[in-house]
């Protein structure tokens, strides 16, 4: 009968399909059981091919699971100690800073490989890489004098509905948070409502603001500044009209964000964990790192991709990175102006 | 089941349906955890937030447009492909149902790379819209095909013209069906991500995103999802009210299943033909061009492997999700479809939570169960086909409950007082009558798994990739001509399910005396 063959096959395909699956996706082991289970906000895109690099100098297999740096540190909160998560790459120091609790103190002969200012006070985790916020502007109608070197320039009627910005995404909050401190509560609430006032526009990450630059939709717009090499690499530089324009040293808008790593709980005493860490923070994979993905590398020893200021020139408002965990009063910022 | 005139409810298939809705609703368990955990105050810190009103608001009312929108190109489409003569009716009917494999996301990424000024309610409204009008295309179309045309014939012959004939009786019929397709668009721009979040609007659910991204706030996060859980039971109760309580099955025999096309002049021809064309050009067309504009302007080659691997991935999964969310839904549809009172209503409502809900939420809640209660298939591949069958059950359940209604209980009445036991009597009957009906909402769940992204992203095996996580993997770093192979991909392989469906519609199986009706209504 028609109905009880259909019902078989179902059956018998729902039975057969992981099997199916275990087989097309490669899942062999190959013998040995040293490994690791990573939560990766950054994208396979970007850092796979990294992570089996690592697999091949070390013989310790990456189980990497990809996603947003912010949806994988709300997975591991929810998944508590059962999560089957070792080893915590981020996107963000937010994210980082927001399952601290859950992060193990790391060794100090790690923490030490980087300057103090890119790293966790407690020494939960560290950063891996760099990441300079710029201002990218449209070149066919702005020129690069013309583009503000100050955060409060921004404001202007002359940019009246022409600045791009993503009040949802982690490197805004950042920065929004140095200001804070930089420049005060009250400086940032008025500066932020100004902003609004002058009809800013809101765009969902980084990437669409620069789309938007690069296609004169608006004349400005803040975001991290390997956006712009990564578009670059993907277009070729010369189809480029956006350009990026570093801020005034001083100014929360050349504020460095940076990557970052952690080891949860669990985990602390790990050899495999720790030579991964130690491993991110070589001088090879740092430089990988500034050549791949043109992020400035942490590691005082590797050098940052060609064409780039160097980091200590583009010091950042004077706070350290472990102040920019204090997001909750951001965020109430945030959504008080209308933001988020 | 019993031939009284007033039915009562088989308990075990009240018990069987009972299950299968609290399995549906485990995401509202969750929630209902979150929201009683946290204080009274932070629940009324949200409430009082006017933010909260405002994007709720523009939710609700980017909701109404679409479905609008959607129900003013359904009608005349569905008008032409029954009552006019157009070359390649066929075609044009397949070609009104494809949009549906077209993640929305996509067609909002595709749209804003030729027209990189396209922002807003406006924008956002255009796109849903063409994305999900087959929601309410399909249903209508079945309605038209199959609906009582003799009333239609009696009205004319009372003096009534063709419009106000065709709106008295056979538009009148077609309501239910309408408004059943009309909440699962609504329930989907309620809980819609990508789309308005690449055309700037303020949504409810954007607001959600960020909260839950951004502070970890379980508590405002969970708050604000049960406000979207409100909004869903208005749109809900809505839909009931227009479904009425008409018992939707046409008498067994005696009626002319097809009503002479209207004798169309020339120019209502060409009309139709340039209607139906431009319709399949917005839809399908543009958006499809757009990206194979896009990847002649990526520079990284294709791994062919990595391709291939996230094919076998999405079609096997997302069928195994839809063989999950269709064996829940059969007994929720059998309850209901011949029983309705209070229990059954609640028990209906229960299962919509998915649909309503956005991924987020969803993956949070089967993270959260499953591995405080079933640590073992904690991101397992049945972990993620189950999440599919949670967050997809409605749109299997609606298909099967209007096949299962469309079939007169007499048969089955018929077939036990021959003597076959409640259940065979029900297979040999109903439900083999229904089969073609209860396998076109397997196809629409199908379908629609393979283009979720949120809850795969929290739920799917370490190391599995689906087309659209890949999708995600290269759009997340801007890699958008390396994107695209993924997202045509994705367009081709739902393409196939969508293809089923509109030929499980078109059928009209032979050897049976009455035509299957087939819906994928609500």
């Amino acid at each position: 009968m028609f109905a009880r063959k259909i019902a078989l096959l179902t059956v018998v395909s729902v039975l057969t399909a992981p099997l199916l699956v275990a087989c097309s996706s490669d899942s062999g082991s190959n013998g040995s059981s040293e490994e690791i289970t990573l939560y990766s906000g950054r994208g396979e895109y970007l850092v796979g091919s990294l992570f089996d690099q690592f697999t091949e100098e070390t013989g310790i297999k990456v189980n990497a699971r990809y996603g947003g740096s912010a949806e994988l540190a709300a997975q591991m909160l929810e998944e508590g100690d059962k999560s089957p998560a070792q080893v915590y790459l981020s996107q963000d120091s937010g994210a980082l800073g927001t399952v601290e609790g859950i992060l193990a103190t790391l060794p100090t002969s790690i923490v030490n490989l980087i300057p103090e200012s890119y790293r966790a006070a407690n020494d939960t985790w560290i950063g891996v890489t760099g990441r300079a916020r710029v201002i990218a502007y449209d070149s066919e109608t702005v020129t690069e004098g013309e583009v503000p070197t100050s955060v409060f320039d921004l404001t202007d009627e002359k940019w009246r509905g022409q600045v791009g910005i993503a009040p949802a995404n982690a490197s805004f909050q950042s920065f929004i948070t140095a200001m804070r401190i930089a420049e005060g509560e009250e400086a940032t609430r008025n500066w932020l409502e100004d902003l609004v006032a002058n009809d800013v526009q809101k765009y969902e990450k980084n990437g669409l603001i620069l789309d938007a630059v690069d296609s004169g939709q608006v004349e400005l717009g803040l975001i991290n500044h390997y956006y712009w090499f990564r578009k670059a690499a993907e277009v070729g530089e010369d189809s480029m009209r956006a350009q990026i324009s570093f801020a005034d040293p001083k100014d929360p808008l050349s504020l460095i964000n940076v990557s970052g790593v952690g080891l949860l709980k669990k985990s602390q005493e790990n050899p495999n964990a720790i030579a991964f860490v130690k491993w991110l923070m070589s001088k090879e994979t740092q430089e990988w790192f500034a050549n791949t993905t043109y992020e400035y590398p942490l590691l005082p020893a590797a050098e940052a991709a060609e064409g780039l200021p160097a980091l200590d020139s583009l010091l950042g408002p004077d706070i350290d990175l472990a102040q920019l965990s204090d997001l909750p009063a951001t965020l109430k910022l945030l959504q008080d102006v209308g933001l988020i | 089941m019993p031939s009284s005139p007033a039915p009562r409810t088989p308990r075990l298939l009240f018990w069987g349906a009972a299950a299968a809705a609290s399995i549906a609703a485990i995401p509202l368990l969750y929630l209902v955890i979150r929201i009683t955990g946290s204080g009274i105050d932070s629940i009324l810190e949200v409430l009082s937030r006017g933010r909260t009103w405002e994007t709720a608001g523009t939710s609700l009312g980017l909701a109404f447009t679409v479905i609008i929108a959607s129900l003013a190109i359904s009608y005349p489409t569905a008008l032409i492909l029954t009552r006019v003569h157009v070359p390649f009716p066929r075609s044009f009917f397949t070609l009104a149902v494809l949009p549906l494999a077209i993640p929305s996301y996509v067609a909002a990424y595709a749209w804003l790379a030729q027209f990189p000024a396209m922002s807003g309610f406006w924008a956002a409204a255009l796109i849903l819209t063409l994305v999900s009008f087959p929601y309410t295309f399909l249903p209508i179309i079945v309605s038209l095909r199959t609906s009582d045309h003799s009333l239609e014939q009696v009205a004319r012959s009372l003096g009534r013209t063709p419009i106000t004939a065709f709106l008295a009786t056979s538009f009148r019929q077609s309501t239910p069906a309408a408004a059943a397709g009309s909440l699962l668009i609504g329930l989907y721009v309620l809980s819609d991500f990508g789309v308005v979040a690449l055309f700037r609007v303020d949504t409810f659910t954007r607001v959600i995103y960020s909260t839950y991204r951004a502070s970890f706030d379980k508590t405002s996060a969970a708050v604000l999802a049960g406000i979207l859980v409100l909004l869903a039971i208005i749109l809900i109760s809505l839909e009931r009210k227009a479904r009425g309580r008409t018992l939707r099955y046409r008498p067994d025999r005696g009626v002319a299943n097809s009503l002479s096309r209207l004798t169309s002049t020339r120019g209502i021809r060409s009309a139709s033909v340039a209607w139906l064309t431009g319709l399949a050009t917005t839809s399908l067309l543009i958006p499809t061009a757009s990206l194979f504009i896009l990847m002649s302007e990526g520079t990284r080659a294709l791994d062919w492997g990595e391709l291939t691997t996230a094919v076998i991935n999405t079609v096997v999964v997302s069928f195994v999700g839809a063989v999950i969310a269709v064996g829940l839904a059969l007994p929720i549809a059998a309850l209901t479809s011949r029983f309705r009172n209070r229990k059954s209503a609640a028990i209906e409502s229960l299962s919509y939570s998915g649909l309503a809900l956005p991924g987020v939420v969803i993956g949070l809640s089967l993270v959260f169960l499953s591995i405080n209660v079933f640590p073992a298939i904690y991101q397992s591949f049945f972990l993620l086909a189950f999440a599919y069958a949670v967050l997809f059950l409605p749109k299997s359940l609606g298909a099967s409950r209007s096949a299962f209604e469309s079939t007169p209980p007499v048969l089955e009445q018929v077939a036990r007082s021959l003597g076959k036991k409640p259940m065979s009597a029900w297979m040999f009957t109903t439900g083999r009558l229904s089969l073609t009906g209860v396998a076109a909402g397997g196809l629409l769940v199908m379908l629609t798994s393979m283009k979720e992204l949120p809850a795969t992203l929290m739920l799917r095996p370490t190391g599995f990739e689906t087309l659209a996580t890949e999708l995600w993997n290269r759009t997340e770093l801007a890699a958008y001509g390396a994107a695209v192979p993924y997202a045509l991909a994705l367009i081709a392989v739902a393409a196939i399910p969508a293809f089923l469906l509109s030929k499980a519609i078109l059928v009209t199986k032979s050897e049976e005396k009455r035509p299957t009706e087939i819906s994928i209504s609500a």
